[in-house]
């Protein structure tokens, strides 16, 4: 099974890097864009073949490295 | 006194920092990241600068999970000293040891070059040799030195009088311009200015090395 794992910056803290590409794509005359968030995704290859089990066990992973609760929020998409 | 200086794979300023804590009367013992336990009798750990594990996910997310980081954790929870320089304030953020994160810098550029910070209390064994109010000048060279922390966590940090160093003239975005700031207990610092690359003449100024001397005097006579 896999995992594809979203991790983006908490609503509320400053994305310089999603600024910065906001800019640019003005500058090269897309217009309109009125925000861009960038962040990352992490694809996981599991052994594991339980749904709810495999569920569980990415989410403590988020918890405890692949996110930061501190700035980041994630989501887990199970494939 | 006894201090440790952890040594990650990418740490850079591990070596400096080791020479500081010397140089202030320190006896030093450099422990590498897979070792599983702190060399019996450390007063002090010290985090250095760096790129631990090529600040791959997140500065300081890998070195916060390693095997003697758990040890580094339990040190600081016994009411042990702890100092983590750049790299390593990051890396004491990501074990949760001190609060916030550090971000990219608000201008997105690396910024390598010395700063003015004010001595924001004197409240602690790493600043007591600094006057409050006192401006010194320290290096900064970081990519992800924007601190951050909700609104809360802000106030806590002021209420407590626990901001050890804020920015003169704010560099990288950071809250409130912190520079360092101290556990609750006032025994683990983290900053991201480099005091161990001002602390001797040859250095171009020595700012950083009353740090160090504070430090070793209270942790030796206690």
């Amino acid at each position: 099974m896999k995992a594809r794992v979203h991790v983006m910056l908490k609503n509320g803290v400053l994305d310089p890097q999603g600024e910065a590409v906001r800019h640019a794509l003005g500058a090269m005359g897309f217009e309109g864009v009125e925000g861009v968030r960038q962040g990352k995704v992490i694809e996981l290859d599991l052994a594991e073949t339980d749904t709810a089990r495999a569920e569980k066990t990415v989410t403590e992973m988020c918890e405890k490295l692949l996110a930061n609760t501190v700035i980041e929020s994630y989501r887990v998409e199970l494939v | 006194m006894h201090a440790a200086v952890i040594v990650f794979p990418g740490s850079n300023c591990d070596r400096d920092l080791a020479v500081t804590f010397e140089r202030a009367g320190a006896r030093v013992t450099m422990v590498w990241h897979k070792d599983i336990a702190l060399p019996a009798g450390v007063d002090i750990v010290g985090v250095p600068g760096g790129f631990s594990y090529g600040d791959y996910l997140r500065c300081g997310a890998i070195a916060a999970n390693s095997p003697i980081c758990r040890s580094v954790v339990a040190h600081a929870d016994k009411g042990g000293f702890v100092l983590g320089i750049c790299n390593g304030f990051q890396i004491l953020t990501e074990t949760g040891i001190l609060p916030g994160a550090l971000l990219r810098n608000a201008g997105l550029k690396y910024v390598c070059k010395p700063v003015h910070l004010t001595v924001a209390t004197t409240d602690s064994a790493f600043t007591r040799r600094y006057e409050a109010g006192q401006t010194i000048t320290v290096p900064i060279a970081h990519h992800d030195g924007n601190y951050f922390a909700d609104t809360a966590t802000l106030d806590r940090l002021q209420a407590e009088d626990r901001i050890a160093f804020a920015y003169a003239d704010n560099p990288n975005g950071s809250a409130r311009g912190i520079a360092g700031i101290l556990s609750r207990n006032r025994r683990v610092l983290g900053m991201m200015p480099h005091p161990e690359r001002m602390a001797e003449p040859l250095h171009g100024g020595s700012d950083g090395a009353a740090l160090f001397g504070g430090l070793v005097d209270q942790l030796t006579d206690a």
